[in-house]
């Protein structure tokens, strides 16, 4: 299982920043445009609050403790009320502050939210080919890292970036006013940090760089080992294996350590500048007020000196939050992509229904009947047909291949009569599981023909034409969640009753009854718990329940004992009389009663009949069935 | 769980104890600024005298400078102290997941010790690194700016002092109210990722039962579940803003009116009033980063009790004190065993097992599944401990040899088996490193693995992939039975190894076996009769116990389980493709 860690080549320059963030402020906007205007309305209060307050620091000096210094009995009236005017401001500061906040809070969590169910609901309509395509660990650490970073780049950093911009150009303006050639200073001290700022920041990309692709052996190998990990044992290779690991390990250390090193050192430097920026304003202040030259007073000088701090601190932390802006941008631009991969098109219009028979008539039934017919509106003059369901499959002279260029399928013609079991027999690659996953339009073929009940199944909407077939894969995949879910999962509205007679059908409910919660007990991890063939077991249930027109199974009883496997076969066989069954197996007794047995060789059907005429044929199902076939 | 940890900080202590020294040096120098500030303004500006300036602008300079050196050193030391607490922390796990035993290894979930070994200790990284350099500096530079605005002017300083304390009441109570909500909201994020993890592995399922809506409906339930309580826990910490806001504006003003009125007495100097002002500000944020420190160690601490979880799990296999190093032969005998995973009798899987295998036999397991067969052989090389009886191999009890000896000289071919990414020789050699590449042909030769092997452009030294994702089913198996060979063992055992390895093929190895290496005893798991009906004898499994034990001829004519499984199977020849893994 590939852990959520990403694979991907994290680091790699985003390809146009400017767009993804556009985009990333539309989609925030999009449902929180309203409280987006008002957090910045607010933040601008909050910030005004702030500078009028140190505003105040500068008259509070020269007109009222100067005044009141010179007076011979000092008037405390004038200061009292500047002071109550001030906190009047800054309470509406503190409000706006707060209130902020709290929009910022339904905005950062509300946009995840939405960001996590497009991306998901996005995901399940995606074709199977995007997950062939893509390494589940890549698809993971969309969910988790990549969101992540976008959490904090809504909720921190870009408030944080329009707070201080707001406070760098207000601080800025003050300055002005109050001195400037101080303020030329400050600037110049400004550029320099700036310059650091952006040395460092490239230097340290360079070393983070390298710590994410060390960071990905070490996980990479972390993720092998674990999955290996009884292997190791059984081999005593643990020594090995440490000492492979304490390298790659160290690797990692090294490149971390410097990355995280150049990172550290950006605040200090800054902030340190910051305080010579500082003393050089003052030195030069002082100089000024000395002379009288500029008309700088001393309380004008000590508020220029708040600004001056008020205005580098900003600065520092927008240089901060560098680093987790880039990082952000590249995690939605990955979020994006997702969403913009093309879903599986449908352009189906047939429908399956429940029908109930009526005077020789085929009529719709809300309720299940056990009866099924394909609802076929009429494009022309929506007038309404129904074909009864009968699981009659034909292919006709079906190419296909996964990509357009390697055809892995060549011109297969199949007949499947209504109720006929068909087998598919052939060695590793031949095309078995690939011809299954046509008839369910997993995949969509290059040239030829399906048909379904005589309809092409382009025509069958996909989701009732799944539904129409009941698929055990070999791989079989549980869900976390008790096992009765999980059986449950073949019909969601099934009773309790019903899932154990399921249960029954398939041979699971014996070893169920043992488990610690019999049918209660929580699955996890793919039911990690269980073996190979009791998880089967529960695929077949969890098919059985669905109680499908067709069956498909794919080496759905490969790891159940031939013992327990014709058990279930009877409880099957039972569930499938009058229904076409497709059986993909390697063992003989699961195909021999077949009624007609399909032999694939590189794509494509080499013989077709039944167990006796293909043996009498003599031909490939001969030397498999006598056990003479050459090994590949 | 602190004293586990801390236990692997080892070569780093220095850079330890050197990162905070540096953070303390640099708040130092840092503090010294406002004060040295008041003395430019009230010594220099209103004194008139420029020599003063220059000479504290000059140490202001200085310890601006100085400041920078101690925030560097501090930068780098905590960067190392970090990353290397980190990279100790992952080796110590992984040393220790590496003496794991079966049921230690059964305990965690892979995923759940790749995660460990990933992102929790990626958190721990940085909330070391915080706590160096942040949970020092903090309450010093608070203690620091505290002295001076007591140095300044005691009256006015105790108006911090009553804030502080306030402020300090206040944010412990928001965060130990956010802190609740969040390690709620911790384990249900988990979920969701688990969840989704799900849906990408069996999309194929989810898309066969057109369940797409279902799992969306499902996910976003759990995601809104996320969002309620991460905002909940959110609206507690975004109390800290304000709270701090109002503090400081406080603060600022009632300094403003004493700090005028004193200045009026003459009790205090303008430059005096300024530095004080400039002190409320460092007290309150040393304050607010004290707080951001909690709320970031109590989030690292689930990570810190997973992490422990793994250090602190002993390995309930131990070697006895002195160990035997060498089997004698392939002898096998097991005594009254049960067998239990849970150590609890009333759950055993194996029950009241006594059978006495001979050197060189060769054993067939078969039996349903769920039969306990695995378990069974599981035993012999000690994967796990019997919880009652004893399990003997040359003679002597399992548990009397080392366990490494043991398991060189008791082969197991694992069902559930795995090939590492690296060539086929690399792979093989697995079963003995110093195999030369003839002995290597000649395993596989055994295994019938050389036929591929050679068809394969770069024939030995063809790359395997990452589990193993370039071979098919059937040749991944005859790879991992030659890896086993290698170790030229004493007992062989084959759990199902041949299930995807057509009927031909299989029937060659094992006639390969029977030629090559006879004095080894070969235990072999199958589903398939063909695969076990000429061997010595036969073990037939039924729900954890043995129901029969005989030869071909004598189950066939005495087991009821052994007859109706060779009749279900024998109308026909076997398989048919020579691979049952995965297309």
């Amino acid at each position: 299982m590939p852990g959520p860690m990403g694979r991907m080549p994290r680091g790699k320059k985003i390809e146009n920043p400017g767009k993804v963030f556009k985009r990333l402020m539309k989609y925030v906007a999009k449902n929180y445009g309203p409280h987006l205007v008002i957090v910045a309305i607010l933040i601008f209060v909050s910030v005004l609050a702030n500078v009028q307050g140190t505003m105040f620091i500068q008259r509070l000096i020269d007109d009222y403790i100067a005044p009141m210094l010179v007076a011979d009995t000092p008037d405390y009236h004038p200061l009292a009320l500047a002071i109550l005017r001030v906190a009047g401001f800054y309470a509406i500061g503190v409000a706006s502050t707060y209130i902020y906040n709290r929009i910022m809070i339904a905005v950062t969590q509300g946009t995840l939210r939405n960001v996590r169910d497009d991306l998901f609901s996005h995901m399940e309509t995606l074709p199977i080919k995007y997950f062939d395509t893509h390494a589940h660990g890549d698809i993971m650490s969309t969910y988790t890292n990549d969101t992540d970073t976008l959490r904090q780049m809504i909720s921190q950093s870009m408030p944080q970036v329009f707070n201080s911009a707001i406070t760098i150009v207000s601080v800025f303006i003050s300055m002005l006013i109050l001195s400037i050639p101080l303020t030329l200073v400050t600037l110049i001290m400004v550029a320099m940090m700036l310059m650091v700022t952006k040395k460092t920041a490239g230097l340290s990309g360079k070393y983070f760089l390298q710590q994410q692709q060390d960071l990905g052996k070490v996980n990479g190998f972390i993720e092998e080992m674990m999955n290996g990990q009884k292997v190791v044992k059984v081999f005593c290779h643990e020594e090995e294996n440490i000492k492979q690991f304490n390298e790659l390990n160290d690797n990692l250390y090294h490149s971390a350590d410097r990355a995280n090193y150049l990172v550290n050192i950006v605040g200090p430097v800054n902030m340190q500048l910051g305080n010579v920026s500082y003393v050089v304003c003052a030195i030069v202040g002082a100089a000024l007020a000395l002379s009288g030259i500029s008309g700088l007073t001393l309380g004008a000088l000590a508020s220029f000196l708040t600004f001056n701090k008020s205005f580098n601190m900003p600065i520092n932390q927008v240089s901060q939050q560098f680093n987790s802006i880039v990082m952000a941008l590249a995690g939605a631009e990955r979020v994006f992509k997702m969403m913009d991969e093309v879903p599986e098109t449908d352009e189906g219009y047939v429908t399956l229904v429940n029908v109930r028979e009526e005077n020789g008539k085929l009529t719709e039934s809300e309720a299940r009947t056990g009866r099924w017919a394909w609802r076929h509106e009429h494009q022309a003059d929506h007038s309404v047909d129904y074909e009864e369901l009968k699981g009659d499959v034909v292919f006709d002279g079906v190419d296909f291949g996964y990509n357009d260029d390697k055809i892995v399928l060549h011109d297969v013609k199949l007949y499947a009569e209504p109720g006929q079991k068909i087998a598919f027999v052939g060695s590793t690659g031949a095309g078995k599981t690939t011809i299954t996953n046509l008839i369910n339009r997993f995949y969509d073929i290059q040239d030829g023909k399906i048909r379904y009940d005589g309809i092409n199944v382009n025509k069958i909407k996909k989701a009732d034409l799944r539904r129409s077939l009941g698929i055990v894969l070999q791989d079989t995949h549980l869900f976390t969640g008790t096992v009765m879910e999980n059986i449950r999962y073949g019909k969601l509205d099934a009773t309790d009753e019903e899932v154990i007679a399921a249960a029954k059908l398939a041979n699971a409910d014996g070893f169920i009854r043992l488990l610690p919660e019999g049918y209660d007990t929580v699955l996890t991890g793919d039911g990690a718990n269980l073996s190979q063939g009791q998880r089967q077991l529960l695929a077949i249930a969890r098919a059985a329940i669905a109680d499908p027109p067709v069956l498909i199974l794919d080496e759905a009883t490969s790891s159940i004992d031939t013992r327990t496997e014709r058990i279930v076969q009877d409880g099957m066989d039972k569930l499938m009389k009058g229904r076409t069954t497709f059986v993909i197996a390697h063992r003989l007794s699961t195909v021999k009663n077949s009624d007609c047995i399909m032999v694939l060789e590189q794509g494509r059907i080499i013989e077709r009949g039944t167990h006796e005429q293909l043996l009498e044929e003599k031909g490939k199902y001969y030397q498999l069935y006598t056990g003479n076939a050459i090994a590949t | 769980m602190i004293k586990t940890l801390a236990a692997q900080i080892k070569e780093f202590k220095k850079e330890s104890i050197l990162t905070p020294i540096f953070m303390i040096l640099e708040v130092i120098f840092e503090t010294l600024i406002p004060f040295l500030m008041a003395s430019i303004i009230d010594d220099g500006v209103e004194a008139g005298n420029m020599r003063h300036i220059y000479i504290v602008g000059g140490m202001m300079i200085a310890a601006a400078l100085l400041g920078l050196f101690c925030g560097i050193m501090g930068g780098k030391f905590g960067a190392r102290a970090s990353t290397g607490f980190a990279r100790n922390l992952r080796q110590a796990m992984f040393e220790n997941i590496q003496t794991f035993s079966f049921s230690n290894l059964d305990k965690f979930s892979t995923a759940g010790l790749v995660t460990r070994l990933t992102t929790d200790v990626t958190y721990m990284q940085m909330a070391y690194q915080m706590i160096l350099r942040m949970c020092f500096r903090a309450p010093i530079s608070m203690i620091c700016a505290m002295a001076m605005a007591f140095f300044i002017n005691a009256r006015l300083a105790s108006v911090y002092m009553v804030a502080v304390v306030l402020l300090a009441i206040v944010l412990a109570f928001i965060i130990r109210k956010a802190m609740k909500y969040f390690q709620m909201a911790f384990p249900k994020y988990d979920e969701l990722n688990a969840s989704v993890q799900e849906n990408v592995s069996a999309i194929r399922v989810v898309k066969a039962y057109v369940r797409e809506e279902h799992e969306t409906d499902k996910f976003k339930k759990a995601s809104q579940g996320i969002f309620d309580i991460f905002s909940k826990a959110e609206r507690n910490v975004v109390l800290n803003m304000p709270v701090m806001q109002f503090t400081v504006y406080s603060c600022i003003l009632l300094i403003s009116w004493i700090g005028a009125k004193l200045i009026v007495q003459d009790e205090l100097m303008t430059g005096e009033l300024m530095s004080l002002l400039a002190y409320c500000m460092n007290i309150l944020m040393s304050l607010m980063m004290l707080s951001m420190i909690f709320v970031m160690m109590s989030m690292s601490m689930a990570s810190a009790r997973r992490i422990t979880e793994v250090l602190n799990e002993k390995s309930n296999l131990t070697n006895p004190v002195n160990p035997i190093h060498e089997v004698t032969n392939g002898e096998i005998e097991f005594r009254d065993v049960n067998f239990s995973y849970y150590g609890d009798v009333d759950k055993s899987v194996l029950r009241d097992i006594s059978i006495k295998i001979n050197a060189g036999e060769t054993i067939g397991i078969i039996g349903g599944t769920g039969s306990s067969k695995t378990s069974l052989i599981n035993l012999i090389s000690r994967l796990y401990d019997v919880t009652s009886g004893s399990v003997m191999v040359g003679g002597r009890d399992v548990r009397e040899y080392d366990m490494e000896s043991l398991r060189n000289q008791v082969a197991v071919v694992l069902q559930k088996n795995v090939l590492f990414s690296g060539t086929i020789l690399e792979n093989l050699r697995w079963g003995d490193e110093n195999a030369t590449e003839e002995e290597c042909r000649r395993a596989c030769r055994l295994a019938c693995a050389d036929e591929f092997i050679e068809k394969m452009p770069d024939g030995y030294n063809t790359y395997i992939e990452q589990g193993g994702t370039n071979v098919s089913g059937g040749q991944k198996q005859r790879l991992c039975i030659a890896r086993a060979l290698l170790k030229k063992p004493k007992v062989l055992i084959l759990d199902d190894s041949t299930s995807a390895v057509d009927t031909a093929t299989d029937a060659k190895i094992r006639k390969a076996f029977a030629e090559e290496i006879p004095d080894t005893t070969k235990l072999i798991i199958a589903q398939r009769v063909s695969s076990v009906q000429n061997a010595d004898r036969i073990i037939v499994m039924d729900d954890g116990r043995i129901n029969g034990f005989g030869s071909h001829e004598e189950l066939l004519e005495s087991n009821e389980i052994y007859r109706e499984v060779y009749e279900s199977q024998t109308s026909g020849g076997g398989d048919f493709d020579e691979k049952a893994g995965e297309e």
